[in-house]
């Protein structure tokens, strides 16, 4: 499958040891501006680690990472997001002392307003964003207290306050029922269609086949296949690393 | 406002105080629950905002003072300086214990405060220029400033100022941008830098700035004892204090270590009186255990659970 053209994110030879664990071996892939891409694979196959690397929570050993043509493989994660690559996470990570509205307020004054802050209405801006999530009732609560749904879309909602231009999506429908889910997916589908690229890490092959139109498997690390969602999941190698067969 | 305008009181109270009150143990005592007013406000900044505890308040104060008693004996450097070279000195340090978060959160960082205290006071106890081991008695200048007529009075208004500086810093921060990134890393650090606060600069920022302000109250101390010695400079007192203060009053808002130190300083200082100055140990830790246990969230928990009846679900 040929790589896109306008490639927004560009991953070269990229490898990540943890000790003399191989976590991620010359990975190399590209991702197209406006594209929905897919990433999936068994577990422990390394796919957290490359968004891991890519957002900047873990420096990868070699390799380079291009967004939007600068190297990024070497800047604390903070900055990362200021050029736009925002990310929920596996595990839910909320700001729990804080309410709903506090967790989006903290990247809109960090990534939206850095700099000219006195002139911005970051409250009115979360709730602009929350209504879009159907969050906005809950705008006052504490975020300790949300229900699992809840917290999966607002996760969502604080990585788009920091007005991303990639957004990756690190499971953020595991656990959820499949009305749940395809809410989720809903959403996602919205924010595509404002001109985010998107990054999905799914376990739920319903949800992953549906959105992507790309898809990446990985396996021990290593691509073992790239390409359409159809010709991704009738890859024989693909088959194997799920089944063991 | 308000807070201004409640700031502007307090210092013309404490300036105006000799005129009117001549009890001389009033200045003695105030003094001490001021010193840990800052003390508590400044460990606030660091541990209850951004969640990093700190077990060597201890070691900056003493940093502070050593640092005004060796410039005070060098060259006579006036008070003011003092203060301000100790918080520079203090702040230093401050600024070194936030590197050390880099690779330590929770227990370990703590544990490493108290490392650096025990270091210090070692190197203190072995610089014979500030006395060493057995201490320096410290003469006050004589000519007395403005109309004071005695020293004591002039410290307790000098530390009236800090107070209320340190507060009004705390309270900057707490309210804004800066204190909401310190929140955040407080809650989830990689979440924090996954939302674009950059961690790494507003724990350095907050380390330095409590070192500072712990720094200057600890200044003046050689001053108000007119004698300095290591033990009592380094003393693990002003740590526990330094701690059960916030906790005991909150840690969420500026006014908690306010109320935590006036509340348990003053107490300690009538026990210290009517009872006995081993006493007052006894106290921080007895009310720091009843207030962990039946208001984790200290007097302003309370405050919001009965008074305005906001409930923790």
């Amino acid at each position: 499958m040929s790589q896109p053209v306008d490639a927004l994110l560009k991953i070269d030879n990229l490898s990540k040891h943890f000790g003399g664990f191989t976590a991620l071996d010359q990975v190399s892939v590209n991702v197209g501006r406006g594209e929905r891409f897919g990433l999936i694979g068994p577990n422990g196959s390394g796919k957290t680690t490359l968004i891991n690397c890519i957002s900047g929570a873990l420096q990868n050993d070699q390799g380079s990472i291009l967004f939007d043509g600068a190297e990024v493989s070497r800047m604390p994660a903070y900055k990362r997001t200021r050029l736009g690559i925002a990310r929920s996470f596996q595990i839910p990570r909320p700001f729990g002392s804080m309410s709903v509205l506090e967790n989006l307020i903290v990247p809109l004054e960090y990534v939206a307003h850095s700099g000219s802050l006195h002139l911005a209405d970051t409250r009115g801006e979360a709730m602009e964003i929350l209504k879009g999530m159907g969050l906005a009732d809950k705008a006052e609560t504490l975020a300790s207290s949300l229900s699992q749904v809840e917290l999966r879309k607002m996760e969502l909602a604080r990585a788009m306050a920091a007005r991303p231009r990639l957004l990756i999506s690190d499971e953020a429908m595991a656990g959820l029922s499949s009305n749940e889910v395809s809410e989720v997916l809903e959403i996602l589908f919205k924010l595509n269609a404002s001109g985010i690229t998107i990054i999905m890490i799914e376990h739920i092959m319903q949800a992953v086949m549906k959105f992507s139109q790309r898809l990446l498997c990985l396996d021990a690390g290593r691509i073992i296949c790239e390409g359409s969602p159809e010709a991704v999941v009738g890859n024989p190698d693909v088959q194997r690393a799920y089944l063991g067969a | 406002m308000k807070f201004l305008l409640g700031a502007l009181v307090l210092v013309g109270f404490a300036a105006a105080a000799p005129l009117f009150v001549h009890l001389e143990y009033f200045y003695f005592a105030g003094f001490v629950v001021l010193q840990f007013i800052v003390l508590a406000t400044a460990w606030n900044i660091l541990g209850g905002f951004a969640g990093y505890v700190n077990f060597g308040t201890g070691a900056f104060f003493a940093v502070g003072a050593y640092s005004a008693v060796a410039l005070y004996k060098a060259v006579q450097l006036p008070l003011g300086l003092q203060i301000l070279a100790g918080a520079a000195a203090a702040g230093l340090l401050g600024f070194l214990v936030g590197l050390l978060t880099l690779r330590l959160r929770g227990i370990f960082f703590s544990i490493a405060t108290i490392a650096i205290t025990i270091i210090l006071e070692t190197v203190v106890m072995n610089w014979h220029y500030v006395g060493g081991a057995k201490g320096l008695p410290i003469l006050r200048p004589t000519e007395m400033p403005l109309y004071f007529t005695n020293y004591t009075q002039w410290l307790f208004l000098v530390m009236t100022i800090i107070a209320v500086l340190a507060v009004a810093m705390a309270r900057y921060i707490q309210v804004g941008w800066i204190g909401r990134g310190l929140r955040a890393i407080r809650d989830n650090e990689g979440a924090a830098e996954c939302s674009g606060v950059p961690t790494l600069k507003l724990k350095l920022a907050a380390a330095s700035i409590s070192g500072a302000l712990m720094g200057a109250a600890g200044a003046p101390f050689a001053q108000y004892l007119s004698f300095i010695e290591p033990s009592s400079a380094f003393s693990l007192n002003y740590a526990v204090n330094a701690l059960a203060m916030p906790i005991i009053g909150g840690t969420a808002h500026w006014i908690g270590p306010v109320l935590g130190a006036i509340l348990l300083g003053t107490v300690q200082q009538v026990v210290t009186v009517t009872i006995s100055s081993e006493m007052n140990v006894l106290v921080v830790g007895v009310m720091l255990v009843v207030f962990v246990v039946g208001a984790p969230e200290g007097i302003l928990g309370l405050w919001k659970r009965y008074v305005l009846k906001k409930g923790t679900p």
